[in-house]
């Protein structure tokens, strides 16, 4: 089967984050009020071939933890999904 | 002595003329290679290996080369990563924290001030405990930045190596350079190859470079 994945890579909580600060910074000039706590993150998209979405989920969480994040500062989230239509 | 080389990497020629400048003679080693010959002492060079995608490091730390520095390192012998080559170490888990954006997103280049904190490590033994050293530093994703319990680690165990006199980029503790427990992996985030000569301003970098030669 064929697995839609997205992996939302984030800051772990508590590690400083100079890009979402500089974006905060410049949200009162641009006329925006009451946004705060701004982060940023990246997301990563693909498609993973495996039996069951316990195989795809158990493959896409060995993959975040040894390359898409480095786990000393970042956390990541996965949505999987099958793939609609099959990927040819 | 081995310098790694990875598709990116742009300061291996600096490394090999300043080691050489010191005595030593250098092997420029590409990535793909799985030995690094008869080196007896390695140096992670500076730039952009792959491209420095997903993270810096992230890539590099995958290629054939770094299984045979990780084998090197285990052995014991000196290995020294300069400004991506730290943050290759790191990625590698070669070395505790972890490298980000610098705190201000600036880039920053620049001759600062360094303190050795140690001569108890493969990158400062023939450098003077204290002294002030003035090395250029090149880089956007410098912030040094571990675990309060990691912190605790190196501070305890004295494997902070050099602080900068003023922080340039938001580094835990003013860190520039810290060592694994075994003394002998060494990453900072300046460039001591650059400040080998009196043409390039400051001649502070040779006692860390002479230092695992």
């Amino acid at each position: 089967m064929t697995f839609e994945v997205l992996v939302n890579v984030s800051l772990r909580p508590g590690i400083a984050d100079p890009q979402g600060a500089t974006i905060e910074r410049a949200l009162p000039a641009l006329g925006f009020a009451g946004v705060a706590d701004v982060r940023v993150g990246k997301s990563i998209a693909f498609t993973v071939e495996a039996d069951d979405e316990g195989a795809a989920l158990a493959t896409v969480q060995d993959l975040c933890h040894r390359f898409l994040t480095n786990p000393v500062i970042e956390d990541s989230t996965v949505s999987i999904t099958p793939a609609a239509t099959p990927v040819s | 002595m081995a310098v790694v080389r990875f598709p990116g990497t742009n300061c291996e020629f600096d490394v090999v003329e300043a080691v050489e400048s010191l005595g030593a003679t250098a092997e420029i080693v590409f990535h793909d290679r799985p030995s690094l010959g008869a080196a007896d002492a390695v140096v992670v060079a500076g730039g952009f290996a792959h491209g420095d995608y997903l993270r810096p490091g992230a890539i590099a730390r995958f290629s054939p080369v770094m299984s045979a520095v990780a084998e090197f390192a285990a052995r014991g012998g000196p290995v020294i990563g300069i400004c991506n080559g730290f943050q290759v170490l790191t990625e590698a888990g070669l070395l505790p924290g972890a490298l980000q954006k610098n705190a201000g997103l600036k880039f920053r280049c620049e001759t600062v001030e360094l303190r050795v904190e140690t001569t108890d490590s493969a990158l400062t033994n023939r450098a003077t405990a204290g002294a002030v050293l003035r090395i250029p530093i090149n880089h956007f994703e410098g912030n040094y930045t571990c675990s309060p319990e990691t912190l605790a680690e190196l501070r305890a165990e004295d494997r902070v190596v050099l602080r900068y006199v003023e922080n340039p980029n938001g580094s835990v503790d003013d860190i520039a350079g810290v060592c694994n427990a075994g003394r002998n992996v060494v990453g900072l985030m300046p460039h001591p190859e650059r400040a080998c000569h009196e043409l390039l301003g400051s001649t502070d970098g040779r006692p860390l470079l002479a230092s695992f030669l």
